[in-house]
């Protein structure tokens, strides 16, 4: 197995202020948006960006959600592995607002196809956008594609992306591993 | 993830202790999804599950029903009442004409003790015990041991009493397995007549006297007298039994410290429970029953989990 470095933590730091910088771009005060980070491994990354809004950029109050999406996947029964559920977490309504999905890497985009229809059990959102750190593209199974992308990479099946955080791995890194 | 150790859930002495980690752990998320405005998952859109009721249920045939709606599975009930079985048909028969009709499922209540386990060995379908006689209930003790935990943070080292009639009871043998494969002490009590003779051999204590088995525990679970399975007297009257084993406010209030009361339904009220007790606050017999729903859930999603 080996692995090389993707993005450095200099590199992902300046690329989750530019995400944080476009999606303020979009969505000014806040105060219709709702950020959802996706379990298990989105939810760094939501939690970093309303970090960077609040402190950095102003913002003074942003909803913030993590989704799982267990019980909506596809692949029930169909996976050699027993899926593993984590809590959801959402304590307001998406109805009427802004919602934007976050993940840490985008692949056959299966798992946004869940979120969506997990999502519509919290209410009817005025819109859905996707921002994604990874987004490989050419792996798609779905016609899904991010509105927010960190950095597209080309990685062919047998590799794989692995985020690294700080709060839980200890270092910001990303790497593509050839399993 | 880990998953269940079994195909069936047959009782709870076929579960060892991480599975039923495992049960409460799904459970949790599933308690979360059936408090959203949108209770319903689609996890089982493929799954069509037959409840088999051959003796009378309401919650947990409901319960059962409603746990299997919110995971999207497909349903159809069947009670023993208005079927074939009144016209001589077996029990393997009757559920082998039920599952040529692709059912991956059953969920079955059956007077007889081993009704689950032997229709585990003859068909081929996950099977749910919802009740075999006096022998076991196993999704009771589930949801009893995690209302439990719920309420009091862990079952290890929890001092249970489970009182009344043991002797008819599958919700007390059920939960005496239970109980011990998390660590809980467990006591039983009741007039000797409807306490098993043999009943220490599961590693339970025995006490005839209600105010000191109270005053030893931190949870006292309630059992209902089972007429209907009593073809003999076994206390003088009615009166007498909730005399000496009926739970009232009274008995409650002189205890030394607050204990919480369960009862797994349904209730004869003023007999071994009574009213202002039933609906105080030390009582959890609805939780219990919302907690059904998420255990039962769980276990469902679990074991449909294993169908391939």
């Amino acid at each position: 197995m080996s692995q090389k470095v993707l993005l450095s933590s200099k590199e992902i730091n300046i690329i989750l202020h530019r995400l944080a910088c476009q999606l303020l771009e979009n969505h000014t005060d806040f105060k219709d948006t709702a950020l959802i980070g996706m379990q298990p491994r989105g939810i760094y990354l939501a939690n970093r960006l309303k970090k960077i809004l609040i402190e950095e950029y102003g913002v003074k109050k942003i909803d913030l959600g993590f989704l799982d999406i267990t019980f909506y996947r596809d692949d029930f029964r169909r996976s050699d592995k027993p899926l593993e559920a984590n809590s959801t977490k959402m304590d307001f309504l998406v109805e009427n607002k802004k919602v934007v999905l976050i993940d840490d890497v985008l692949y056959t985009g299966r798992s946004i196809r869940a979120a969506l229809t997990a999502i519509q059990s919290f209410g009817r959102p005025a819109e859905i956008e996707l921002l994604v750190l990874i987004d490989r593209r050419f792996s798609r199974h779905l016609p899904i594609q991010p509105n927010y992308r960190g950095r597209q990479v080309d990685a062919i099946n047998q590799e794989k992306v692995k985020v690294h955080w700080k709060e839980n791995e200890g270092e910001d890194i990303i790497y593509l591993v050839n399993k | 993830m880990a998953e269940l150790s079994v195909k069936h859930l047959l009782g709870i002495k076929y579960l060892n202790e991480a599975d039923i980690d495992l049960i409460f752990e799904t459970a949790d998320h599933f308690k979360e999804v059936i408090n959203r405005s949108i209770k319903k998952v689609p996890s089982l859109r493929d799954i069509t599950i037959a409840n088999i009721f051959f003796e009378n249920s309401t919650r947990t045939k409901l319960s059962f029903e409603l746990a299997e709606k919110r995971l999207s599975a497909d349903v159809i009930n069947f009670s023993a009442g208005q079927s074939s079985v009144k016209k001589g048909e077996t029990l393997i028969d009757t559920v082998n004409n039920i599952l040529s009709m692709k059912v991956d499922m059953v969920v079955m209540r059956h007077p007889n003790p081993g009704a689950g386990i032997f229709l585990s060995k003859h068909v081929n379908a996950s099977i749910v015990n919802a009740g075999d006689g006096a022998h076991e209930h196993p999704t009771q003790a589930l949801l009893d041991s995690y209302s439990i935990r719920e309420k009091l943070g862990d079952v290890a080292g929890k001092k249970v009493v489970i009182v009344g009639d043991i002797l008819h009871s599958r919700v007390a043998l059920s939960n005496i397995f239970a109980l011990k494969l998390q660590g809980a002490e467990v006591k039983v009590c009741g007039p000797h007549t409807l306490i098993p003779k043999y009943i220490e051999t599961l590693g339970v204590t025995v006490e005839n006297d209600l105010r000191k088995a109270l005053n030893w525990c931190d949870v006292a679970n309630m059992l209902r007298i089972q007429n209907e399975r009593m073809e003999i007297s076994y206390f003088p009257t009615t009166r007498e039994y909730t005399q000496q084993y009926g739970l009232n406010k009274k008995i409650l209030d002189s205890l030394d410290k607050e204990i919480v009361v369960m009862h797994p339904g349904p209730i004869n009220r003023g007999v071994e429970i009574t009213s202002d007790v039933a609906d105080s606050k030390q009582s959890i017999i609805l939780n219990q029953v919302e907690n059904g729903v998420a255990i039962r859930m769980a276990v469902i999603y679990l074991l449909a989990s294993k169908i391939k």
